[in-house]
């Protein structure tokens, strides 16, 4: 009972500091010198959605106090705008916020949590179904069978989950490469720092540098293009599962 | 040996399982029967660690089970919608209980190839759960929790979502693959006429409690109370009386002890018909008969009969 506990405090304290500092200081530490503007975008969705997982789990298989509040916060960044939530990050973690002087606003950790919490009810609302539909028997049945938790999730779980999963990391991807508003508002603009693709088409397109912002432009839109690609190729084979 | 002591479980305000005692002998079938809300399923579960109990105790193999997780009873379960790896093919199924206990290779080939020639599937292995029907899935299902040479096996509803006729079949084959195995087994069940088919001993429940244990025909000769007698089958309750219908006999002329009576209704089952009566207080019952007793008495609708009953029970 108490761990049970323990992991719906965990989870919904996941959700509310929103994975605060250990992760995004060791996205800053990572890219502290600048690395390609969009990196931060495409990685932060792939490190976190092992986390996005377990929450979902927490979701569905437990019917827990404030499970529909918890449910209806995930949904929150779909209704609520980029600027807003970008805003709410910069008083949060900026100087003088509850959370602040960790060099979290205008740099990656930043970003990464913008984007973090922007992108955060894609994987959610592809995988949630799944797991709902496959019910709980069959991880019943491998229990039966000697099969350990990890076991039980390894060999049954995640194969019956994998394809929502890739599915809705790559929407996370399409989403955390073309997200601009709260990005904007927490990166601070820093050139060669904090800057990603979208914010680096406007700041070209501010310079006069138009071919400089259509270039990026187009590799946005070509990105975005490879996205659908793989949206496509994925789809079918998680319906015929 | 299954124990099951003063087991009491509770979801909420529901009381499902309300200090339940049943002892199931070694090497038997043992049917756990009851109308749905009754409890067997859940004490099936609290049998196999799928469910915690409350208050109470289970020993399996005289080992105190209740504080151990499914994964290390030893038991193979099998569920009423079979449960199958849907991303496994029905060879990779079977084997899985081999596999998560790291048996040699040569070994897992062997008993799987054993076990798809027991339950008949010997040439689908290579199939998805899928592409099998419900029938062939179920038989997967018994394969797959054999595997693991379970101390017991636990059947919850196996045959309840097939149609009556493979019911019939996987319910004779079940007891021919138990009679080979001798393996102690739990059947949940609604369908009394399963129960008392399949197995040896019937655990009738309702309401968290079990109402009689007795054999088949104990059951049906001498139940306990007015919900087993009908339960296990059709009755007719005349005042205080519990009268079955096969005990009914109809005379065309009264002799002393006899009723009158007025056929409603002729149901024709086959070699047996249902006659409905309505006697002349008004009670209505029916009575069982055979094809060439009715044409004996050449019974048709509206025509006035004479009932006795040859046999009745009374409870105190």
């Amino acid at each position: 009972m108490i761990g049970r506990y323990a992991l719906r405090f965990g989870a919904l304290g996941y959700l509310a500091v929103l994975l605060a500092a250990p992760v995004g200081y060791v996205f800053w530490r990572t890219f502290e010198h600048g690395f390609w503007p969009a990196w931060h975008a495409v990685t932060a969705p792939d490190a976190l959605h092992a986390l996005k997982v377990t929450l979902i789990l927490a979701i569905v298989r437990h019917r827990f106090p404030g499970s529909g509040v918890f449910n209806a916060v995930v949904d929150l960044p779909l209704a609520l705008s980029p600027v807003v939530v970008g805003l709410a990050l910069v008083l949060l973690y900026g100087r003088g916020g509850w959370l602040g002087g960790h060099h979290v606003v205008f740099a990656l950790p930043g970003m990464a949590l913008a984007t973090i919490f922007v992108s955060l009810p894609f994987v959610v609302r592809e995988v949630v179904p799944v797991l709902r539909e496959i019910g709980t028997e069959q991880e019943q049945a491998a229990a039966t069978l000697g099969a350990s938790a990890l076991q039980t999730f390894a060999r049954i779980t995640w194969p019956a989950i994998r394809w929502a999963t890739a599915y809705g990391v790559v929407l996370t991807t399409a989403r955390a490469l073309g997200e601009f508003g709260a990005v904007s508002v927490v990166s601070g603009h820093l050139a060669g720092q904090t800057e990603s693709l979208t914010l680096y088409v406007q700041d070209r397109y501010q310079a006069f540098d138009e071919v400089g912002a259509y270039a990026s432009a187009v590799l946005l839109a070509l990105i975005a293009v490879a996205t659908l690609i793989l949206m496509t190729t994925l789809k079918p084979k998680q319906e015929t599962r | 040996m299954i124990e099951v002591r003063g087991i009491v479980k509770r979801f909420g305000d529901f009381t499902a399982l309300d200090g339940v005692s049943v002892e199931v002998p070694a090497g038997s079938l043992t049917a756990l029967l009851g109308p749905s809300g009754s409890g067997k399923s859940t004490l099936l579960r609290v049998i196999a660690g799928l469910e915690q109990p409350d208050e109470g105790v289970i020993c399996l193999a005289g080992q105190d089970v209740t504080k151990i997780p499914p994964q290390a009873r030893g038991v193979g379960f099998v569920f009423q919608h079979y449960a199958a790896f849907k991303h496994l093919t029905v060879w990779e199924n079977v084997a899985f209980g081999l596999k998560i206990r790291r048996r040699p290779r040569a070994e897992i080939r062997q008993r799987v190839t054993e076990l798809l020639e027991l339950v008949q599937l010997a040439r689908l292995g290579d199939r998805y759960p899928a592409q099998l029907s419900g029938g062939q899935r179920q038989r997967m299902g018994l394969a797959r929790a054999l595997a693991v040479d379970p101390k017991v096996l636990l059947l919850d509803e196996p045959f309840g979502a097939l149609d009556a006729r493979v019911r019939k079949e996987l319910r004779s084959w079940l007891r021919r693959l138990h009679d080979e195995t001798h393996t102690t087994t739990v059947i949940v069940t609604h369908d009394q006429e399963e129960a008392m088919d399949v197995a040896d001993r019937v655990v009738l429940m309702n309401g968290g409690r079990i109402e009689q244990e007795a054999t088949p025909r104990e059951l049906y000769d001498r139940p306990a109370n007015e919900f087993v007698m009908s339960f296990v089958g059709p009755v007719n309750r005349l005042g205080d009386a519990f009268i079955r219908p096969h005990d009914v006999e109809l005379l065309l002329e009264p002799n002393g002890s006899t009723q009158e009576a007025m056929v409603q209704r002729l149901v024709h089952l086959g070699f047996e018909v249902r006659v409905e009566l309505m006697r002349d207080d008004g009670e209505v019952l029916s009575a069982q008969l055979t094809r060439e007793q009715v044409e004996a008495l050449e019974l048709l609708p509206g025509q006035i009969v004479h009932v006795r009953p040859t046999r009745q029970t009374v409870f105190q």
